[in-house]
């Protein structure tokens, strides 16, 4: 696929960073379990074609749940896991396909800060020794004269005053504050242009987290640091960050100005997050509706849009397939009494059969029963939740003897389209995608051939 | 006045919670006070280290050796402070549920969720036969929201989120009257985490269980408690309706807390000054007069009295008086030492 | 700087309290004990360790303890305090090498298979895992009759049979160390940073891996101890006219018992025992002081004033933990 250049980008000129159609990919052995029951391994799409550019003095934030990819974007930017395709240019110097040795110089205009304060400094070491030990390993500074005076002078500027108070301290004798004023003072010893920080205030108490984000924002206008913030937190988003990307399942959903994402939500992703968060203002908060499940396994992520099978607006191109019908059948169930629910379930088989990835279901009738009675079962969802957006994306039922097959709209992958000033990956965006949705829903065919996402527009 | 004072169904008074240490105790509870009636739920929230979790698990009498315990929890009239171990140890489960923060290390790896589930029942309530063992547990899971089709699987087959339901679950199948929750959802991400919160609203809602909430996220105070109390190094200074606690609050930690909160209205970033003192050797008065910045002389001198304040919340603090107490020049502004950027938690 | 590090060092030793305090502490009176007689041994002992007569006058045979033999004479006419003192220089000797052969071996090698990972390191743990599963005595066995050819039936023959025992453990616990050092945040800080790889090896993983080998290796030394002694009361070990060793003489004191002389089995067997006692003490003493986790948090519930408890005859409500909970572990 070749890389698309987001409208957000304007002239590459005044990028420093950018990032074109990267993808990471870890390989998962599977757990004992997994083996035993004969389960193949398989990879973990962590990063799954991500674009972007990072402007000189900005804050990007990288926002989303738990495995969406945050911390795998970041290290991958930053070389410590390898890319398995894309590119990466800091200003215009390819990093991607770098040996250890190549990156290293490099390392020195691209720093991280961990998530937690208390994992990320040696714990043997003094304070004084670790935050001057980069200045050692680029050769910059030697003596142990010199290595203190440039430790206390970077303890200073992160508050750590007066230095020699912290300077043969061990870690262990930091607060947690402390220790990431520490951490930061590590990260701008080598006077870095980019500082990508993972989560750098989420394992602190709130009235720290100030602090420290204030201490960033210091540091950013002193020193000219462009940050990439990562965060499944909201609201220091919000009050942090010039630019926001929500991922979701390793791909950016939307991108744009914090104002534009928070204003006016693109993506159902975006609006359901800003939903989610508790108010702690009582009289502002408001019942919600939440999408419904949990982000989906990563290793075999659903078809067409990932956010298909949870987002509320979904309808008939998003990607409807068979595991989504055994959750719609289980998420059903759950809402029935013990007594329907039994009478229910002794009328379907397995539903095993039902978690492939595949755009076309086969619902199995019970051993002995007959396919009209799952057909039953599959009438009586519908006529209890005629309204879930599943239904839109059913092409065909046909009942046959042992069961019933249900056939799905063609899968297609949303596009990044521009919306203002933000990037979407959201059919709902997309001319082509509605009149496709509409015409399906006259009944006309499927256009041929069905070239997933490509042709959507 | 409102259901937890006329007949609460956990009433704690004067609860100390002190550490061993080999050297002098931390004080991690020292003198708590509070009520919490049935169906209701009280949000504790207050900065790490302040006796949040030592309060959780001294009301269910789950403290380590080493921590002596005075004071009083009475539960549904009985006095659980001092009472035989094996007589509480039977209460807990049935009678009160805990919650913890990280449900994997809580479940059992190498036992279905069904044999979790019967293995409680058959435990706290021998009396039912296997059918309604069965059918309450599935009740309990659909509940929950997870599929009853997964019920003989391994907690590891769950996600982070289905895993900290399922422990909901569990400690909801026993019908527990008080249910402690230490930091339910902190591990979680915030859809999930707005879902648990539903779930515990129904809760409230439905079986009329009563709840302690430790957080530290006023967010999530504001939207699934009725009540909250404000903890800071070992006691509780404010304690009201949590609308009218929001809104007007009394105490400066509460007001200073609700400051530094990050939310989405953050224009500008506050934080209160100073650290959270170590519960060794908290300050004197006040325990929050080092950093507190409406701070008085007599804050210095004297441990504030409880008082109502207007909007109807107990506080403990000089500024609400009682007058009369206030020594002459008492309110005078206290001269307070200047804090090093640094010096924080 | 420095002084600071080594109170760091000594911290949490003033910490550890009780038992483990007192076992180190004993420990370190016994082996420094026989350090003293190794070390000494041309002083304190009355005679040479294969001497059997003294001015010409031979030795008696078997002779019971009196004043010129306190431990009484050996069927051999050697003097037994005598070979029990030269016996704690081999012993020591021994210990020594093996524990500085089996670290320069084991320490680098579990450092290296740790680190790298990959296929060297699936290989290194397939021949270690080898190693440890043969019965240890057999394997010193082995190893010492194939050296008595080049290196003779000596202290380094010894010393490097019970070498081959004891590398396998090291390059485990150091191995599986390197490993969850390796993925600890503050490496991968290293690595962002742009250390070389040598700088992470040595300054990050190394120096935290370190810190639990000398309990092992002191463990160890108790076992090599037995290992030694074993390999001499089976004849594998060291001969007598080499050095003094405790384990051939227990076995050259085996027909003795049966005919009620006591002495010349019970000093020498004694001697292995404290000594033994003594390394075990240390190293467990060790263990509880440098891993922090064994350490006790506390003992003691607190003394609370005023005790305004409710109506129970106790005001203290003490329970068991949740299962699962990190019980603070009594020592
Ligand atoms: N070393 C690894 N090996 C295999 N899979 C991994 C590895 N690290 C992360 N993953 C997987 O990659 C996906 C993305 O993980 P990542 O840690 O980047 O997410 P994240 O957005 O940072 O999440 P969090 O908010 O929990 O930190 C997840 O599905 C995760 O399970
Ligand atoms: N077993 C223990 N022995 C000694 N001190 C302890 C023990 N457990 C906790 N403490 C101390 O008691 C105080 C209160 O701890 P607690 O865990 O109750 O705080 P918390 O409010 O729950 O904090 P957090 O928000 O970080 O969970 C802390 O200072 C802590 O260090
Ligand atoms: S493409 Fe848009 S509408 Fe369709 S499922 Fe995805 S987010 Fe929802
Ligand atoms: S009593 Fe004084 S120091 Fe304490 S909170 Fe009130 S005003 Fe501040
Ligand atoms: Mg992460
Ligand atoms: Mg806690």
């Amino acid at each position: 696929m070749p890389p698309q250049t987001p409208a957000t980008s304007g002239t590459t000129a005044d990028s420093l960073l950018e990032v074109r159609d990267l993808h990471t990919r870890y390989s998962v052995r599977g757990s004992f379990f997994d083996r035993l029951k004969g389960r193949e391994s398989g990879s973990v799409h962590a990063v799954d074609g991500v674009t972007l550019d990072l402007r000189h003095g900005e804050v990007l934030g990288l926002v989303g749940e738990s495995g969406s990819g945050k911390t795998t974007l970041g290290r991958t930017l930053l070389g410590l896991v390898e890319a398995s395709s894309g590119s990466i240019r800091l200003e215009g110097e390819e990093l991607t396909g770098r040996s250890e040795a190549e990156m290293r110089p490099l390392r020195r205009r691209m720093q991280i800060v961990f998530q937690d304060p208390h994992a990320s400094l040696n714990p043997a070491m003094t304070v004084g020794a670790l935050v001057a030990d980069p200045l050692r390993f680029h050769k910059l500074a030697s003596g142990r004269e010199e290595l203190r005076a440039r430790a206390s002078e970077a303890l200073e500027r992160v508050g750590l005053a007066p230095a020699s108070e912290y300077l043969d301290k061990y870690p262990a004798d930091l607060s947690g504050g402390q220790k990431q004023r520490a951490v930061l003072a590590r990260a701008i010893i080598l006077g870095p242009d980019v500082l990508v920080a993972d989560e750098p205030v989420s394992m602190l108490d709130m009235s720290v987290r100030a602090k420290i984000l204030e201490l960033m924002l210091e540091l950013k206008d002193e020193l000219g640091l462009t940050y990439i913030y990562i965060t499944h937190d909201l609201a220091t988003a919000k009050f942090f960050c010039d630019r926001i990307a929500i991922m979701y399942l390793g791909r950016i959903v939307e991108l744009g100005p914090a104002a534009d994402i928070y204003e006016h939500p693109q993506h159902p992703y975006t609006a359901a997050l800003l939903k989610a968060i508790p108010e702690p203002d009582p009289r502002r908060a408001v019942a919600r509706d939440l999408p419904r499940g949990e982000v989906p396994d990563a290793v075999v992520p659903p078809l067409g849009c990932p956010f298909h099978p949870r987002c509320p607006r979904a309808f008939e191109v998003c990607g409807w397939e068979s595991r989504d019908l055994r959750t719609l059948l289980e998420e059903r169930w759950t809402k029935l009494d013990q007594d329907a629910y039994e009478r229910e379930r002794a009328l379907v088989g397995e539903l095993d059969d039902l978690d492939v990835a595949e755009s076309e279901a086969f619902l199995p009738a019970a051993d002995g029963g007959s396919g009209e009675e799952a057909a039953g079962v599959l009438e009586a969802m519908r006529a209890d939740a005629p309204a879930d957006p599943f239904w839109s994306g059913v092409a065909s039922t046909s009942v046959e003897p042992d069961g019933v097959r249900i056939g799905f709209h063609t899968p297609r992958e949303p596009r990044d389209l521009e919306v203002g000033r933000s990037v979407v990956n959201c059919h709902l965006h997309d001319p082509g995608a509605i009149e496709l949705a509409e015409r399906l829903r006259r009944g006309e065919p499927e256009p041929e051939p069905p070239d997933a996402g490509a042709d959507a527009g | 006045m409102s259901a937890h004072e006329d007949d609460p169904i956990l009433d704690v008074r004067d609860l100390r919670v002190w550490y061993g240490t080999g050297g002098d105790p931390v004080r991690a509870v020292d003198g708590v006070s509070f009520q919490i009636g049935r169906g209701e739920t009280l949000g504790l929230v207050g900065e790490s280290g302040c006796g949040k979790s030592t309060l959780g698990r001294g009301v269910l009498g789950l403290l380590p050796d080493a921590a002596a315990v005075t004071g009083s929890v009475r539960f549904d009239g009985r006095e659980l402070v001092g009472a035989p171990a094996a007589e509480v140890r039977d209460l807990r489960g049935p009678e009160l549920g805990l919650i913890f923060q990280e449900p994997m290390t809580r479940l059992d790896p190498l036992q279905t969720i069904e044999a979790h589930f019967r293995e409680a029942l058959n435990t706290h309530r021998p009396e039912l036969g296997k059918e309604e063992v069965r059918r309450r547990s599935l009740e309990a899971l659909a509940g929950m929201g997870i599929p009853r089709t997964r019920f003989g699987q391994y907690p590891h087959e769950f996600s982070g989120g289905m895993r900290q339901r399922i422990m909901i679950a569990l400690a909801l199948v026993l019908e527990p009257k008080v249910l402690v929750a230490d930091e339910p959802t902190t591990a979680l991400d915030v859809i999930v985490e707005a879902q648990i919160l539903g779930i515990l609203a129904d809760l409230r809602r439905n079986f009329d269980t009563a709840i302690l909430l430790v957080t530290h996220n006023l967010g999530i105070v504001a939207e699934a408690c009725n009540r909250v109390a404000v903890m800071y190094a070992g006691e509780i200074v404010e304690e009201g309706d949590a609308r009218e606690l929001f809104a007007e609050p009394a105490h400066p930690y509460t007001r200073e807390l609700l400051r530094a909160t990050i939310s989405l209205e953050t224009t500008g970033l506050n934080y209160i000054p100073g650290a959270p003192p170590s519960l060794i050797d908290p300050p004197p008065a006040c325990r929050f007069h080092p950093r507190c910045p409406s701070a008085m002389r007599v804050c210095a001198d004297l441990h504030p009295i409880e008082v109502r304040a207007p909007a109807g919340q107990r506080v403990s603090c000089w500024l609400h008086g009682p007058e009369g107490q206030i020594p002459a020049g008492g309110r005078e502004p206290l001269e307070r030492r200047e804090f090093a950027e640094a010096e924080e938690a | 700087m420095r002084q600071r590090r080594l109170s760091r060092w000594l911290a949490p030793l003033r910490e550890t309290t009780g038992v483990s305090r007192w076992m180190f502490w004993a420990g370190v009176v016994i082996v420094a004990f026989f350090v003293v007689l190794a070390v000494f041994a041309p002083l304190l002992a009355p005679y040479g360790f294969d001497q059997v007569s003294d001015a010409g006058v031979r030795f008696p045979k078997q002779g019971s303890p009196d004043g010129t033999h306190p431990f009484g004479t050996t069927v051999g006419n050697y003097d037994v305090l005598s070979r029990v003192i030269w016996g704690a220089r081999t012993a020591i000797e021994v210990v020594v090498l093996a524990v500085v052969f089996s670290l320069a071996i084991g320490v680098p090698l579990g450092l290296f298979s740790g680190y790298v990972g990959g296929r060297a390191d699936r290989v290194l743990v397939l021949i270690m895992d080898a190693l440890f599963a043969f019965p240890y005595i057999l394997l010193a066995i082995v190893i010492a009759f194939l050296l008595s050819d080049k290196l003779g039936q000596g202290v380094v023959t010894a010393a490097v049979a019970i070498t081959a025992v004891y590398v396998p453990q090291y390059f485990r616990v150091v191995r599986n160390h390197v490993i969850s050092v390796r993925e600890e945040p503050y490496v991968d800080a290293a690595r962002a940073l742009g250390a070389p790889r040598r700088t992470i090896v040595s300054r990050y993983v190394l120096q935290n891996v370190i810190q639990s080998v000398p309990a092992l290796a002191t463990l160890n030394a108790a076992d090599a101890i037995l290992t030694l002694a074993a390999l001499g009361f089976l004849g594998y070990g060291i001969q007598p006219t080499d050095a003094a060793e405790w384990g051939y003489d227990l076995q050259r004191a085996i027909d003795d018992a049966g005919a009620g002389i006591w002495w010349t089995g019970l000093f020498p067997g004694l001697a292995i025992v404290a000594l033994v006692t003594g390394f075990t003490l240390l190293g467990e003493g060790l263990n509880d002081v440098i891993n922090p986790l064994i350490r006790a948090r506390s003992t003691a519930k607190p003394e609370m004033p005023g005790r305004t408890g409710g109506e129970g005859e106790e005001a203290i409500l003490s329970l068991d933990p949740a299962p699962g909970t990190d019980r603070p572990r009594g020592p």
